[in-house]
């Protein structure tokens, strides 16, 4: 049928770009092979003259890994706090504005969030939050070394903020779908809401780690707001304080002007498949975990 | 205190946190708005809104080629990706346990969260290669970002309307196919025009596939196989620049513009289909 073949563009999209994407990257995955992930240098144009460039993305994958990481960290007890107010604990006729506000968030283009982050957040962090939080926890290795306004932690505050609507909304549907019968079941023994809230989010646990992982499919591919904030410096940070760069920051910042020696395109195109692979793992362990959990929770409703 | 006492003391603590958790999130969004919205109303005029965009650093001007350029853009990727996305959603939503519509279905997921950049990558790699730096590329990147969104919502909203009425329609003898287009189609349209509405929203502020597909520009629409402006590039270029009182408010100037655009829509769609949620 017409509408099975136009379906499957789908099919041709996904198939085209593992094809397109590994063969233009083809030279830097021959050249450097799986050392590419861990190497610590990253020299399109090495200083002494006839040296090859070496290419390794290892500062690269640390970087999207702690600003992601910093974004779960801070973002998830807000998210799930917004779930369960929302789901369990407040007027519906308040849920419904609020739901609203909240999914607006996601809606603010990721460049307004970086503009907003360079300009309103990093000197407000700067001024007031990192002083002190240096002053607090600076016997930590983390929070040591000078105070950088571009930095890993700022771009982690940003990533947490906007993948706060992603994990706020599905959680409120998770615990939204679990039946009633759970809560009146604890009520009748004398529950307080908490108690009964503590019991829906046991119940709905495996649909929270799918919200979580998406949030985190979300974090890892974010690119523009982290270009803007995280100061595109490329190490092995050891300081949250300290600029870093991430997959997605480092082919935003530099593709355009890739174009000598080729195996620089070929090796920002090959950080594009790394970024790909990391994709497309989270969001299949995601899907699978909400899509398991919805059946559970549908098929107890029908008992 | 008793243990009762204690217990409902911690019942009221939890659930003002949840509600602080709550106001926490909701800071940003006001700050990004109010602060837009200040630095941003200074600047718009009617100049502003029409004129060609100058070099870095010199003052006056506009946006309007960004305009154009993210328009044409947007309008260019709507036409390729709203049809191919409807018709992939009539398709989930008529053969939903086919082995096909499973697989596509779960593919359809992978693609609405692939990262836009490996979405720019790819387009750069399938058209850039061959043409140049383009507008066809753009289009093509956002409206690959559409079909997934399009497909999903038309699908959902095919489902929701009662197979009763399809039946009805079947037993009057029309063919399932035009049963389909007809009947359903007709009671599924509003929530397929939200999802075409929401997926335009959505594209129209993207920043990272326009960066590596259309690359950006200064001047005006030259041709489909030429490099564009656009909104959001164009904030992010104001944003770059090492003249802080000349350009970065002209980045503000765009923002609000873009931000008025994407949430004037959202709103739109959210006051229409409000009782869907009552």
């Amino acid at each position: 049928m017409l509408t099975a073949s136009i379906a499957c563009n789908i099919f041709v999209i996904l198939g085209a770009m593992v094809y397109k994407m590994v063969t233009q990257s083809w030279l830097s995955i021959e050249t450097y092979g799986l050392g590419f992930l861990w190497g610590r240098v990253w020299e399109p144009n090495p200083p002494t003259p006839g040296a090859l460039p070496s290419f390794g993305a290892l500062p690269l994958i640390w970087g999207t890994l702690v600003t992601s990481g910093m974004a779960l960290l801070l973002g998830v007890p807000i998210s799930l706090g917004i779930g369960l107010a929302l789901s369990e604990f407040s007027p519906k006729r308040f849920n419904y504005t609020v739901s609203f506000f909240v999914e607006l968030l996601a809606a603010i283009p990721s460049v307004i969030y970086g503009l907003w982050g360079i300009f309103i957040l990093i000197p407000f962090l700067q001024q007031y939050v990192y002083p002190s939080l240096q002053a607090v926890l600076g016997f930590i290795p983390l929070f040591q070394g000078t105070i950088h306004g571009p930095s890993v932690l700022t771009a982690g505050v940003v990533l947490a903020i906007m993948i706060i609507p992603t994990v706020a909304s599905i959680s409120r549907d998770v615990f939204s779908a679990v039946p009633n019968a759970q809560r009146e079941a604890i009520i009748a023994l004398g529950a307080t809401r908490w108690e009964t809230s503590k019991v829906v989010f046991k119940y709905a646990r495996s649909g929270v780690i799918g919200a979580i992982i998406l949030g985190l499919g979300r974090a890892v591919g974010e690119t523009m707001a982290v270009t803007m904030v995280i100061g595109n410096s490329f190490n092995l940070f050891s300081s949250l304080f300290d600029p870093g760069y991430t997959l997605s920051s480092i082919i935003a910042n530099e593709f355009r002007e890739a174009s000598s020696p080729p195996v620089y395109v070929s090796a920002l195109i090959e950080v594009g498949v790394v970024l790909f692979v990391l994709a497309l793992v989270i969001n299949a362990f995601a899907r699978l975990t909400i899509w398991r959990t919805l059946k559970n929770v549908r098929g107890a409703e029908a008992v | 205190m008793n243990k009762y006492a204690i217990r409902r003391v911690k019942d009221r603590m939890m659930i003002s946190l949840c509600y602080v958790a709550l106001i926490i999130a909701l800071i940003p969004l006001a700050s990004i708005i109010a602060e837009t919205m200040m630095r941003g109303v200074p600047v718009i005029n009617l100049g502003f809104l029409l004129e060609r965009i100058p070099p870095l650093g010199q003052a006056g001007g506009g946006i309007g080629p960004a305009i154009q350029g993210t328009l044409i853009i947007v309008g260019l990727a709507s036409l390729i990706g709203v049809p191919i996305g409807v018709v992939s959603g009539i398709y989930l939503a008529e053969f939903r346990e086919s082995k096909l519509a499973l697989a596509a279905r779960f593919l359809n997921d992978v693609l609405a969260n692939m990262p836009s950049i490996v979405i720019g990558i790819f387009c750069w790699t399938l058209i850039v290669v061959v043409i140049g730096w383009s507008v066809i590329a753009g289009a093509v990147a956002l409206a690959i970002m559409m079909i997934p969104i399009v497909a999903r919502t038309t699908e959902e909203s095919m489902k929701l309307v009662p197979s009763s009425i399809r039946e009805a329609a079947i037993a009057l003898g029309i063919p399932q196919w035009k049963a389909t287009v007809t009947v359903v189609l007709s009671g599924a349209k509003r929530g397929i025009a939200t999802g075409i509405l929401l997926s335009i929203a959505r594209i129209t502020g993207e920043t990272a596939p326009l960066l590596l597909t259309v690359l950006g520009s200064r001047f005006w629409f030259s041709g489909f196989t030429e490099p564009a402006a656009a909104m959001p590039l164009a904030i992010f270029n104001f944003s770059q620049s090492a003249f802080s009182t000349i350009d970065w408010p002209k980045a503000w100037g765009a923002s609000l513009i873009l931000i008025f655009l994407i949430l004037g829509i959202n709103v739109v769609v959210r006051y229409y289909t409000r009782e869907k949620y009552g």
